[in-house]
């Protein structure tokens, strides 16, 4: 705990220099980005997530009141360590690929006794409304942190959902012709100072795949990959992508697959 | 009569066993991209402006939705510019030059069209968000070409204003599966807005070609 307060302190001062008027070029802009990148990464808030989320877990919630102790993330019941880097994968149980929203949502409704909509009614917190399901997937990602990503393609709907995924990345409309792969199919590219990560790639998937979720430091919010995915079809001017949709699920497993073979190394913090 | 069924059974016969062989294998391409469509349909819900019209792609739009490294035909290729160059409507006036820092503020601003957006205050292009334009900005992307001394490079003639007018208007008329949005096209952009973007690359006034 205490070593996130610094941290914070620290990347403010960084964001207020970034704010004051620039007289350096663009190489030693991009420079002292990295530096202020780096300086977030000594107290990561997500741990405060982390912590809640853990609580959330274990403590007995819901109409039947029951923990998720006993909620089957992929690996068996209860076991939370390295689930998350192995996720979207097929559950016999519901007939589906889940990602790790989709999964936690199924265990508040099968054992704890939630509506669906209720389970699924907060995926986002905002100021003064917190989210459990972001504390949740911080604690259940947190625990995969080092585990090598390895995302299975057995199951015939495994391979349906990552080839659907794979389309829905290449996939134009909107008013401004917008796909994922418009900012996100090439090598070294930016918009405005932020890095794109080349996604059709697995040095890029892996790169974005294993530092999702992420405490946002301008959102003060610590975000899942449901939500990032959300925000780029909302920069992309499309209607908004219902949360733990089967399109949200194909994308997801799209990009986690790309990203096999890399460690898990999240929650991380962003600017 | 008997045999007239049976014959209709055998004619069908060899139809039902390509249905379960093509069961057996990996869907075509055509009926995943069928599927896609349809998952994505159900997956979203309008919000504010952003209908669910928007995930209807038009012609362009889904000829480009092709793989990284990859393009569409040649014959392809050369229709979408042809159709998307029929859809520019040129200023009645005849002028493609308006006000450059005018044209400043628009590429400035990346406000418009997402559902979070005001859809009363008008919308912006966001240039900046790819290009390199004016050098005092140093915030700039680098998804499209650097335009920094672009009608310096060029010579100010009206023919190239044209071509900047036409290209912003709508970019796939001169770029097939450009990724860049057909402000015009769109009606992202009025046609003064337009202009004044124009200016911002061809004024010699601009800091773009200082």
């Amino acid at each position: 705990m205490r070593a996130v307060f610094p941290g914070v302190a620290r990347c403010a001062a960084w964001v207020l220099a970034l704010a004051a008027p620039v007289v350096f070029g663009q190489g030693s802009t991009v420079d002292e980005i990295a530096k202020y990148r780096a300086a977030l990464q000594d107290g990561n808030p997500a741990e405060l997530w982390e912590a809640r989320g853990e609580d959330l877990w274990k403590k007995p919630r819901g109409p039947k009141s029951v923990s998720l102790e006993k909620c089957d993330l992929g690996l068996g019941a209860g076991l939370v360590k390295g689930a998350y880097a192995q996720l979207p994968k097929y559950f016999a149980d519901a007939d589906r690929v889940m990602d790790l929203e989709t999964r936690l949502v199924w265990c508040m409704v099968q054992s704890q006794g939630y509506t669906e909509a209720d389970a699924a009614r907060n995926p986002f917190g905002g100021p003064n409304r917190k989210s459990d399901m972001e504390a949740l997937v911080a604690y259940v990602a947190a625990e995969a942190r080092g585990v090598k990503m390895n995302v299975a393609l057995n199951h015939p709907k495994e391979q349906e959902a990552y080839r659907l995924g794979e389309k829905m990345f290449y996939f134009r409309g909107g008013p401004h012709d917008f796909a994922c792969m418009t900012c996100h199919g090439d090598d070294n590219k930016r918009i405005r100072l932020q890095d794109l990560p080349n996604l059709t790639k697995p040095e890029g998937a892996q790169l974005a795949y294993t530092t999702w979720p992420a405490y946002r430091v301008s959102q003060g919010e610590l975000r899942t990959f449901q939500w990032r995915l959300n925000d780029c079809f909302r920069q992309q001017r499309f209607p908004e992508l219902v949360f733990a949709s089967d399109a949200s699920i194909a994308l997801t497993m799209f990009l986690a697959r790309n990203a096999n073979g890399a460690a898990f190394n999240a929650p991380a913090i962003k600017r | 009569m008997q045999r007239g069924h049976l014959m209709l059974l055998l004619g069908t016969l060899p139809g039902a066993l390509g249905i379960l062989v093509g069961c057996a294998t990996a869907p075509s391409d055509a009926e995943t991209s069928a599927k896609a469509t349809a998952m994505l349909k159900a997956s979203f819900k309008e919000s504010g402006q952003a209908k669910l019209d928007r995930l209807d792609q038009d012609e362009t739009q889904k000829a480009c939705s092709v793989g990284a490294g990859k393009a569409p035909p040649k014959d392809v290729v050369e229709r979408i510019e042809k159709v998307n160059l029929a859809t520019i409507q040129w200023p009645a006036d005849g002028k493609f030059l308006g006000d450059w820092k005018n044209g400043e503020k628009i590429a400035q601003t990346g406000q418009g069209m997402q559902y979070s957006d005001d859809p009363k205050v008008p919308s912006g292009a966001n240039c900046y968000a790819c290009h390199q334009l004016a050098p005092a900005e140093l915030s700039y992307g680098t998804i499209g070409p650097s335009l920094y001394q672009f009608g310096k490079a060029r010579g100010y003639g009206v023919d190239i204003q044209k071509y900047v007018y036409g290209k912003v208007y709508n970019a796939e008329a001169y770029s097939a599966c450009s990724n860049m949005p057909r402000f015009g096209h769109n009606r992202i952009l009025t046609e003064q807005q337009i202009k004044d973007v124009v200016a911002l690359l061809m004024d010699s006034a601009s800091p773009v070609n200082k």
